[in-house]
């Protein structure tokens, strides 16, 4: 994976080019506006990280050019602004995903997963599979190892969406914007218990066990580990 | 009020403005008065001499020297108050007849009218007044002259020019009294802003401009000003709480987390690397706590100062709560705890769907954390006359009646939940997004336990 960070905050910046780097991704890093795009614009990027706030050029430009010129490379927009209709302005522009500061390394991985991703797949599916469950898209069943599991509609578009993140971290931000549509902080983690309820359904009584939890993160639907 | 600020004040100056305006016209139209009345008299007197004139000096032509000398003679014992004048001279100026005693000498104009003292004549001989004639020159070189007394008609004009002084002296006295009137009511009113706004530049930011309830346009200004006033109290008074909210509340949390690290680094070396990794977990749960207080602070000062509805859509709170019991059902279930939906009918209200849902979540959060086990937790939505409204109602331990206003304060926690986890923000926020809707959030007692409602304000008629 090749990922281009636009950021000029050197701090921030070292720091994710390091993180980035020991999950396996090739990592370039622009620190103000023009050279960004420059680079942008110079080499083939799987992914891209761009700061709104940035010297010379602001995020929100780089990322219109980039739209405008045809470049469709997915974009994660950075901000410190975190509010609604900031969000709405970044995605408007054309960005792919939006993350505030200050966030957890993990969520923005994460996301960069998912929009990686996103790019690939893009083809409707009506048949998940992850090892032996199934999930038919159309007849709305799900069947692990041959039995049928009932799931509540909620249930149904959580695991769905696991499912669709396979082998991915997926966090709980992301499954609240996603599964519940809602952008907001739960302050407790509701999540936890839908995912322990839907891994009662899932996973008792069979084996290996599919959905795990991974620590400050979130969590990864796979069959093995 | 001092006279030269009188003076400069641009509502004295329009009010003298109108009144020179104002007299100006007046003076126009009393011209036009004097005009009309007076000259008209004057030349009804004019016309009269003439027509008279003429007449004899036909009868001259017809009936000769006797004729005209008898016509006079006749007309003169007809006028015993000798309102008219009459003589006929001799190419020498010498009367032959006639109620003068000699030619007045007085210049005569170009057409033969000239004026002159009546002094020799009349019954009142101690009196000098004045008569206007014309003279006509006939042929044989004889001189005629007809003339009329104006004494009555100048005391009508000079009554006519005294009522129209009086009447012009009254108006500018008028105009004066009501422009200085006028202008010191105005001033009176803009001086009672100015001295608002120099209170509040003093730094009293309480003041308002006074209003006198009558919906003009001062008042109206006055209303516009104090609402300006409001917002930007309200916007100061936020900006204060989060610095000293960060003063005094996000220190202790940063002095543990300083605390925490520094007992990590100056460990004894027997500490296994074990233990050390926990106390750095510890820190970065510190931390990653101290950052969400941060950002709920942010936010809340955000949505207090967020004035723009534009991002708000229509949408209905009985889904909203519906969503919310299903998203929390299962943690209340872990905790025993039965969280119901009362209220299925739609609850049409606008608003900014994301905060109206942590709103709601804040509240259903604290009933399932505060509320023990076993307790029932109902959220009800109901478009009452007044206003739509949301519910969440437990049978917990409810918040006793003399802090129900405390607890919206940022940071504020009742003794009886110090030992549960919680920022003390919650509920603030739940209030500022009440505000933002312009909505009210009570808090009651449920009887047991308590029941916050948020009201929204009764939608106007809209056209759809």
């Amino acid at each position: 994976m090749r990922v281009l960070l636009i950021e000029d905050d050197e701090q921030l910046a070292g720091y994710l080019q390091k993180a980035l780097r020991e999950v396996g991704t090739v990592v370039d890093h622009a620190g103000d506006g023009r050279e960004g795009l420059l680079m942008a614009v110079g080499a083939d990027y799987d992914v891209m990280i761009i700061d709104r706030m940035l010297p010379s050029l602001d995020g929100l430009s780089i990322l219109r050019t980039l739209r405008a010129s045809g470049n469709r490379t997915p974009v994660l927009i950075l901000s410190a602004l975190g509010e609604v209709d900031d969000r709405v302005a970044g995605l408007r522009a054309g960005g792919d995903d939006y993350l505030a500061k200050p966030f957890a390394f993990a969520e923005l991985h994460a996301r960069l997963e998912a929009l990686l991703r996103r790019g690939s797949t893009d083809s409707p599916q009506t048949r998940l599979r992850v090892s032996d469950l199934e999930m038919d898209l159309l007849a709305r069943t799900v069947v692990r190892s041959g039995k049928g599991i009932s799931l509540q509609p909620r249930e149904f578009r959580l695991l769905e969406y696991l499912m669709r993140h396979a082998g991915q971290v997926v966090t709980r931000t992301m499954l609240l914007e996603s599964v519940w549509d809602y952008r907001f902080d739960p302050q407790t983690n509701v999540i936890d218990v839908h995912i322990s309820r839907l891994r009662a359904k899932i996973d008792r009584g069979f084996d290996p066990p599919l959905l795990h939890t991974v620590r400050g993160a979130g969590y990864i639907l796979r069959d093995n580990q | 009020m001092t006279t030269s600020r009188l003076l400069r004040s641009f509502t004295f100056r329009l009010a003298l403005l109108y009144m020179l305006l104002s007299l100006g016209s007046v003076v126009v139209l009393l011209g036009y008065i004097y005009w009309a009345t007076a000259g008209y008299m004057d030349r009804q007197v004019d016309s009269t001499i003439e027509a008279e004139i003429r007449g004899l000096a036909e009868q001259y032509q017809s009936r000769g020297l006797v004729g005209l000398s008898d016509i006079i003679s006749e007309r003169v014992s007809h006028d015993p108050k000798g309102a008219s004048v009459y003589l006929l001279a001799d190419a020498s100026f010498a009367p032959i007849v006639g109620n003068l005693s000699d030619w007045p000498r007085a210049p005569v104009s170009a057409s033969g009218w000239m004026r002159f003292e009546l002094r020799d004549w009349g019954r009142d001989r101690s009196e000098e007044h004045e008569a206007r004639a014309r003279t006509f020159r006939l042929r044989g070189d004889l001189h005629l002259l007809v003339g009329r007394d104006v004494r009555d008609l100048q005391a009508t004009h000079r009554l006519i020019l005294d009522a129209l002084t009086w009447g012009l002296a009254i108006t500018a006295a008028l105009a004066l009294g009501v422009g200085l009137l006028m202008s010191s009511r105005v001033m009176h009113r803009i001086e009672a802003i100015n001295l608002t706004s120099r209170e509040i530049m003093e730094g009293d930011l309480s003041r308002r401009v006074p209003r006198d309830g009558s919906g003009d346009d001062f008042d109206r200004l006055a209303e516009n000003l104090n609402r300006m006033l409001e917002r930007i109290e309200k916007l100061m008074a936020a900006v204060r709480q989060v610095s000293d909210n960060i003063a005094h509340d996000l220190r202790t949390p940063l002095t543990r987390l300083s605390t925490r690290l520094e007992q990590a680094r100056n460990s004894n070396p027997q500490q296994t690397p074990d233990e050390i990794s926990r106390a750095i977990d510890q820190a970065i749960e510190d931390a990653q706590e101290l950052l969400g207080t941060f950002n709920a602070l942010l936010r809340i000062a955000r949505i207090e100062s967020r004035s723009s509805q534009g991002d708000f859509t229509d949408l209905d709170l009985a889904c909203l709560a519906q969503d919310i019991a299903e998203l929390y059902e299962p943690v209340a279930a872990e905790k025993d705890q039965e969280l119901s939906v009362e209220g299925q009918d739609p609850v049409p209200v606008r608003g900014d769907r994301d905060l109206l849902f942590q709103a709601l979540a804040n509240l259903v959060d604290n009933a399932i954390k505060y509320a023990p086990p076993g307790c029932r937790i109902t959220i009800g939505t109901a478009g009452r006359d007044a206003g739509a409204e949301v519910s969440v109602a437990d049978t917990g331990p409810g918040i006793p009646a003399d802090l129900r206003e405390k607890v919206f304060q940022r940071f504020y926690r009742t003794d009886a939940s110090r030992s549960t986890p919680g920022s003390g923000l919650g509920l603030s926020l739940v209030r500022a997004v009440a505000d933002m809707h312009e909505a009210r959030i009570l808090l009651a007692d449920n009887a047991p336990g308590l029941r916050a409602t948020i009201v929204f304000p009764k939608r106007g008629l809209e056209p759809d």
